[in-house]
């Protein structure tokens, strides 16, 4: 019998290690998947793993890196202030997706006029967006004591039905033969996100991103107000006594969630993607919920977390093209690893003892 | 190979390379494919990698194929289409509308690159389009329709209210209407190519209207289920054949049939022939095909159908010929008249008699 | 019996057996969140079974075999999801998303060669005289016997959560794990048989839909059928005689709709299809400023993990 005992702190040591015994646990895990599917699997690990790092292309795959990631990150981290809280936001996609639209609209609405004030605006309304439908959640909670984790997950579908409708009704290319979607950002150029150094792939929301993990680390880790959330979200009841007033730390949490995730459409839908189709949300906002537990809900973490899925994903594909292996292997690959971050981490908060505990 | 064993080898492998270099002749053509779908989704994306096969089976090792299955549409596709490039491929088949814009950037980067970007209506020196006519195949299916319905009422599961599907509803109640005066048209939008329980849904939605032909613009073989259950309803495979319904309820079938151009393109290609256009096959080319028609439908429709199949093969007959009129009773194509490919292209409306509202 | 062009009778025929795989996922995963907690990995569960269905329904030839392999397969996929979040102590909601990952791309795989083929057909049950009657019989009695199955589920876990006492531990479990632990139940037990279950209904709505409703096997076939699932058991604020209203409101939505546009009517389809959802946060909201002072119509521990000692 095996029984876990609560450390009284979490383990430094373990926090660190954990990580690596997870990779290394996937790498064989993973390994015996590849192998069973008749494929080299030290050949396929090194290929998902080095290639896009350090391979002949990954000059290429670098930047890639940065762009994939940055969406995750930059809405990992509002995520994770929340859920230090105790505050569950799962409905990033929705806000994602509204925040995209927002600040699309604007961009549409205004086409061809150039300005260049037009691009700032539109990530101020893609903010404004995904905040206000993060507020749905939010002041729902605190008017009538609702579930946000579950206001805010049916609100993604209802945000993907809107989507749907602009992207077949309102914001369809008038010019596009009656295909579905926007017209493309990227060539507008007021409105575009572009690649702002040639060959990096980095674009506003790469910058975007790395602000958000130092805000919310100086916010989390070196202001009265990140002690003033942890604490709410571990003891409420202390909380109080500590100011913390729970309606507005709910308006808070939701809100610079929702407003971060709008924000991250929007660099999405005016740079990588360019446009407004039904389905241009690539699960991004469920994706971030996973790297916020996978960086432990620490700015740094999530950093790494984000890269690291980035990684996958990009060393996935690399291993669908050079190996022949076929994409679900990657998802099952993808799974694998995100059960061994989660199932280990248990080390870090808890001792494990074989035979029962003494008290 | 080892590094001392390839100096001491190197030169005379040189002496041998340079003499028998048109056995070697140049290394193998290196063809990339995007797909949207798994390659197991027996509808679209299985029917593109059929034509890659094709391929592999024409020209041996002269090539050498790779793909990616399940590449989202958007800057995802972009990436894959250029870690295809990076990978020395030199011609990449992008298979789904919405890679458009993906395709043109990453042409754009890599000149010497060809592409072949399926259903797209964007083209450039290194950027060909091509499409297949399905509206042929949907003619044959409005005649065997028109013929065999007895409740006078034809469903049609739309997928998305785009040109492509806009032709193939024309063509179809066009056809129909021919064989059937009193023939009419259901149309369902279902919103999705690939969702069996809405799709099914859909199907039992026309059925309850009394219909007792079912199309489908979509690609799972749900509908075909809910035909089955209900009896005396007939439909038609959707991109694959979906044979295992045959002979009842699957009377015949449109098939995307690549393979043709696929050989061929790859084939200009490798003697230097390729040239940016915009090919939009049909029946002529082997691009469209027409499945077996089945023993359920009466011989004398069987024989009007493969005589449509053949007047259509042979380019004497088009399917959007005049006197047409739109659905508002304005004029189309006068007598005789027909249809030229840059109106069907962006067709967005429903020809007369169909009373079905088309979503704007 | 036709009300504006509609046949209500045959919609109401066509929305039992389309609901049939969301009501099955819905009560599963109702009672696992009724035990406190919450999987998220409802659709990566629904595959699985409806690959393991499928792949042992063409082996044997026996749907029978087939529904009991995809319960089984969906239960085995629980069963990982209960090791890590009951055991390992992770967390429900990333756990529950990463399960829905794997169990696509797992399924993806073990599926590779089924495309295409045909299962054997469950049959309709034959109820003689009974499914002529007019109406009734048109909606009742002309269904096979997995609708059935899963009618007579949802009155068991009404049943049994509501008037045994193995459904009062469960419900126990799930308001206070700790008020549980200290009156001797065992939590974690709990727990993973509430997570098995749910797991086996999950892969029973999965192999419905690739034994009887599609029926083949394709890669990512349930398309989202498990997310409805997770809307439904909140529409039905965690009551089972309601996830029933619940599956047919949701189902029925998407049937009318199609028959809407079937009967030519001009409607605005994705703004129809987002009212389920909307509906059910009104009901959210309805319930909790009823119950604003009373009882809470989640379980006060839902996604909450339980360590005995903390």
């Amino acid at each position: 019998m095996i029984t876990l005992i609560k450390r009284p702190t979490p383990s430094q040591f373990w926090a660190w290690a954990t990580p690596i015994i997870a990779v290394i646990a996937t790498m064989i895990a993973g390994g015996i998947l590849f192998s069973a599917l008749g494929k080299n699997p030290i050949e396929a690990i090194r290929v998902i793993f080095w290639e896009p790092l350090l391979g002949p292309n990954a000059a290429y795959f670098r930047g890639q890196l940065l762009v994939k990631a940055a969406p995750l990150i930059l809405i990992a981290a509002g995520l994770a202030v929340g859920f230090r809280a105790g505050i569950w936001n799962i409905g990033a996609e929705g806000q994602y997706i509204i925040g995209a639209i927002s600040g699309a609209w604007l961009a549409l609405s205004i086409y061809p006029a150039e300005s260049t004030w037009l691009f700032p605006a539109m990530v101020v309304l893609g903010a404004l967006g995904g905040f206000l439908w993060g507020m749905i959640p939010a002041l729902l909670k605190n008017w009538f004591n609702t579930s946000e984790i579950l206001v805010s997950l049916m609100l993604v579908y209802v945000a993907q039905n809107l989507l749907a409708y602009v992207a077949f009704g309102p914001l369809k290319n008038p010019e596009g033969y009656g295909f579905p979607g926007s017209r493309n950002l990227q060539q507008y150029p007021s409105a575009h996100n572009p690649e702002l150094f040639a060959g990096t792939g980095a674009h506003w929301g790469v910058m975007a991103a790395i602000v958000a993990v130092i805000a919310t680390y100086i916010l989390m880790h070196r202001h009265i107000a990140g002690f003033r959330i942890r604490v709410a979200g571990e003891a409420p009841r202390a909380a109080r006594f500590a100011g913390v007033v729970p309606p507005r730390l709910v308006v808070f949490c939701l809100g610079l969630s929702g407003a971060l995730a709008g924000m991250a459409g929007l660099f999405e839908v005016s740079g990588p993607s360019g446009q407004i189709t039904d389905s241009f949300n690539a699960g991004y906002g469920f994706t971030a919920i996973i790297v916020a537990f996978l960086g432990r809900l620490h700015p740094i973490g999530i950093l790494l977390a984000g890269l690291l899925m980035a990684l996958t994903y990009i060393g996935g594909d690399m291993a669908q093209l050079m190996l022949g292996l076929p994409a679900a292997a990657i998802q099952v690959f993808q799974g694998m690893l995100l059960f061994f971050l989660l199932g280990f981490d248990v080390l870090t908060n808890y001792r494990v003892r074989l035979g029962r505990a003494a008290a | 190979m080892k590094r001392r064993s390839f100096l001491t080898t190197t030169a005379a492998a040189a002496v041998l390379a340079a003499a028998s270099l048109p056995a070697f002749a140049e290394e193998a053509l290196k063809v990339g494919f995007i797909y949207v779908g798994p390659v197991g989704d027996m509808g679209w994306s299985y029917q593109h990698d059929q034509g890659r096969q094709a391929i592999v089976d024409a020209y041996g090792d002269k090539v050498q194929t790779t793909f990616m299955e399940s590449v989202p549409e958007g800057p995802d596709a972009e990436r894959a289409l250029t870690q295809l490039a990076l990978q020395g491929n030199k011609l990449i088949f992008a298979t789904s509308f919405g890679y458009m814009d993906a395709v043109m950037n990453v042409a754009a980067k890599f000149p010497d690159v060809k592409f072949e970007h399926a259903t797209g209506y964007k083209r450039a020196d290194n950027v060909s389009t091509y499409d297949a006519r399905f509206y042929q195949g949907r003619a044959v299916q409005g005649t065997i329709g028109g013929r065999m319905t007895k409740s006078n009422k034809i469903g049609y599961i739309g997928s998305f209210p785009i040109p492509e599907v806009i032709q193939g509803i024309n063509a179809a109640y066009i056809h129909a209407k021919k064989v059937n005066p009193d023939v009419e048209m259901k149309v369902v939008w279902a919103y999705t190519w690939f969702d069996p329980a809405k799709e099914a849904d859909a199907a039992a939605a026309l059925i309850a209207e009394g219909v007792d032909v079912v199309m489908q613009h979509t690609d799972s073989t749900a509908p075909q289920a809910k035909a089955q259950e209900a009896g005396n309803v007939i439909t038609f495979g959707q991109a694959s054949d979906m044979s295992s319904f045959a002979p009842m309820p699957r009377v015949s079938s449109t098939i995307d049939n690549w393979a043709p151009y696929y050989v061929q393109r790859v084939g200009a290609v490798m003697d230097g022939s390729w040239a940016s256009e915009g090919a939009w096959g049909g029946i002529d080319t082997g691009m469209v095909g027409i499945g077996e028609i089945s023993d359920a439908v009466p011989a004398e429709v069987k024989e009007e159908a493969l005589a449509l199949v053949e007047s259509m093969r042979t380019n004497t007959y088009h399917p959007f010929t005049g006197p047409l009129n739109k659905q508002d009773g304005s004029a189309w194509l006068a007598d005789g008249e027909v249809a030229n490919d840059g109106d069907l292209a962006g067709m967005n409306f429903f020809v007369e008699g169909i009373t079905a509202e088309l979503p704007n | 019996m036709i009300i504006g062009g509609i046949d209500a009778v045959a919609l109401t025929a066509t929305l039992m057996t389309a609901s049939t795989p969301v009501l099955l996922a819905a009560t599963g995963e109702l009672v696992a969140e009724k035990s406190g907690v919450l999987n998220l990995g409802v659709e990566g569960m629904m595959i699985m079974g409806a690959v393991g269905g499928f792949a042992v329904a063409t082996a044997t030839g026996s749907p029978v075999l087939g529904f009991a392999a995809g319960a089984i397969a969906g239960a085995a996929l629980a069963m990982l999801f209960a090791l890590l979040t009951q055991v390992f102590l992770s967390n429900q909601v990333a756990t529950g998303l990463a399960l829905t990952l794997f169990g696509l791309g797992f399924s993806a795989l073990v599926g590779k060669g089924y495309e295409g083929v045909r299962p054997p057909a469950t049959p309709k049950l034959n109820f003689g005289p009974l499914s002529d009657i007019p109406v009734l019989g048109q909606i009742f009695f002309r269904h096979d016997w997995m609708v059935y199955l899963s009618l007579g589920l949802v009155v068991a876990t009404w049943f049994v959560l509501r008037k045994t006492r193995a459904g009062l531990i469960l419900r126990a479990v799930g308001e206070n794990h700790d008020a549980a632990h200290a009156l001797g139940y065992r939590v974690v037990a709990v727990r993973c048989a509430a997570l098995a279950f749910g797991g086996a209904l999950a892969g029973l709505g999965g192999a419905y839909l690739s034994l009887v409703r599609v029926p083949q096997w394709t890669e990512g076939m349930t398309a989202g059928a498990g997310w409805i699932a997770l809307a439904i058991v909140v529409f039905a604020s965690w009551r089972a005689e309601r996830v029933l209203i619940g599956a047919y409101l949701f189902g029925g939505i998407t049937a009318l709709q199609l028959q809407l546009q079937a009967a030519e009517y001009s409607i605005p389809v994705h703004l129809l299809s987002m009212a389920p959802y909307v509906i059910t946060i009104v009901v959210l909201v309805l319930l909790s400023a009823i119950h604003r002072h009373g009882v809470q119509a989640a379980p006060a521990s839902l996604g909450k993990s339980f360590h005995a000692s903390s």
